[in-house]
């Protein structure tokens, strides 16, 4: 099928203000908007920039503006979006060229919750125990990839770039309900702060974004939950 | 425009029924403090509101003031309640079912003067 892809461009020092690009091409419906962009770089136009890596859904690489809406540019079918293709950056962080832009402020926050696991004390001979039902409590938030595609869909992201936002959230999460983590209060801390959960407003935005079907925002109200039952 | 779910939705109208309700208040402010100057301004500015543009914004307050009461519900049970985030579309469309429900009537009462 012929297929309009449309893509927003910009290079960080060259442009001045953001520009579209139109290719038209042939493609199958059952490829993926990934194929496309690959066919445009590849034989039309080498000029075109985009990050990706595993192409199948778990690097994170490749998270952008679909029509209208966050998704992984390796996951979604060309008939699912149309022949009509609108490509834009992700919202919210600087564009450094075309698709690509800078993630360094994203991963500050996401340092900032201490994503990995603090056990205080002797480490045991074997392996730190924990039941089926212990691990059960943080599957859904063990599935992030870290594609931005949700911090990068939330409204009041947008206006507040200090919004630690709903993916560090998620990989707080991760610990904070891991039974072997001996670091609660200090994550608590740092997302009981101005620019922590409670910024949230419940907008599911994020939760309609996520690849990974996470639902982010039970993932914060069960931090807000712990803040307010939590003592003193 | 991001082109988010009932959510997205749901949280703009929040907004915008919470700044409406906001400005009323405000205005209200002024308009009661109005009976410092004596009861003859207070009347005489206080008359204006039965004009029908007035009573056509009565209309548009309780609209704000029903549907920022309802969605508040739907957010403060899925704030305790956060595995209820499973159904925030169910509780988004009952939301808007028993703002309709409400409304419609109330707004008829309201107008039916103003009609015939
Ligand atoms: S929670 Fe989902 S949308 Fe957010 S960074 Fe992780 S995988 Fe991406
Ligand atoms: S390229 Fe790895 S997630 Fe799409």
């Amino acid at each position: 099928m012929h297929i309009r892809l449309r893509v927003k461009r910009f290079e960080a020092g060259k442009d001045r203000e953001p520009y579209w690009s139109e290719y038209g091409l042939e493609v199958e419906a059952t490829d993926r908007v990934l194929d496309a962009l690959h066919r445009v770089k590849w034989h039309q136009d080498g000029t075109l920039t985009f990050r990706r890596s595993c192409a199948h859904g778990v690097c994170g690489s490749d998270a952008m503006l679909i029509n209208g809406r966050n998704r992984l540019a390796c996951k979604v079918l060309i008939r699912d979006v149309g022949d009509h293709i609108a490509v834009e950056p992700l919202r919210g962080y600087p564009v450094i060229r075309d698709l690509v832009v800078d993630q360094s402020a994203f991963f500050r926050k996401y340092e900032s919750v201490q994503p990995y696991l603090v056990a205080d004390g002797e480490p045991p001979a074997r392996e730190r125990r924990q039941s089926p039902a212990e691990r059960e409590r943080f599957d859904d938030t063990t599935k992030c990839i870290l594609c931005m595609a949700c911090t990068t869909s939330c409204p009041v992201f947008w206006p507040n770039p200090e919004y630690v936002g709903p993916a560090a959230i998620v990989n707080a999460h991760r610990f904070l309900f891991d039974s072997r983590d001996t670091e609660k209060e200090g994550r608590l801390a740092r997302l009981n702060a101005g620019d922590g959960v409670w910024r949230c407003r419940t907008i599911f935005n994020c939760v309609e974004a996520c690849p990974r079907e996470i639902n982010i925002t039970r993932a914060i109200g069960e931090v807000k939950k712990a803040l307010l039952l939590q003592k003193g | 425009m991001y082109r988010g779910g009932p959510g997205q939705w749901a949280w703009l109208l929040h907004r915008w029924s919470g700044v409406a309700v906001l400005l009323f208040l405000l205005i209200h402010i002024l308009d009661t403090g109005l009976v410092l100057f004596g009861p003859q301004v207070y009347d005489k500015v206080v008359g204006l509101y039965t004009h029908p543009v007035f009573r056509v914004g009565e209309v548009g307050l309780v609209a704000a003031v029903l549907y920022h009461a309802l969605n508040g519900i739907r957010i403060t049970l899925i704030d305790f309640y956060p595995e209820l985030t499973e159904r925030q579309r169910p509780l988004f469309y009952a939301v808007v079912s028993v703002f309709v429900l409400l409304f419609l009537p109330t707004a008829y009462l309201m107008l039916e003067t103003l009609l015939w």
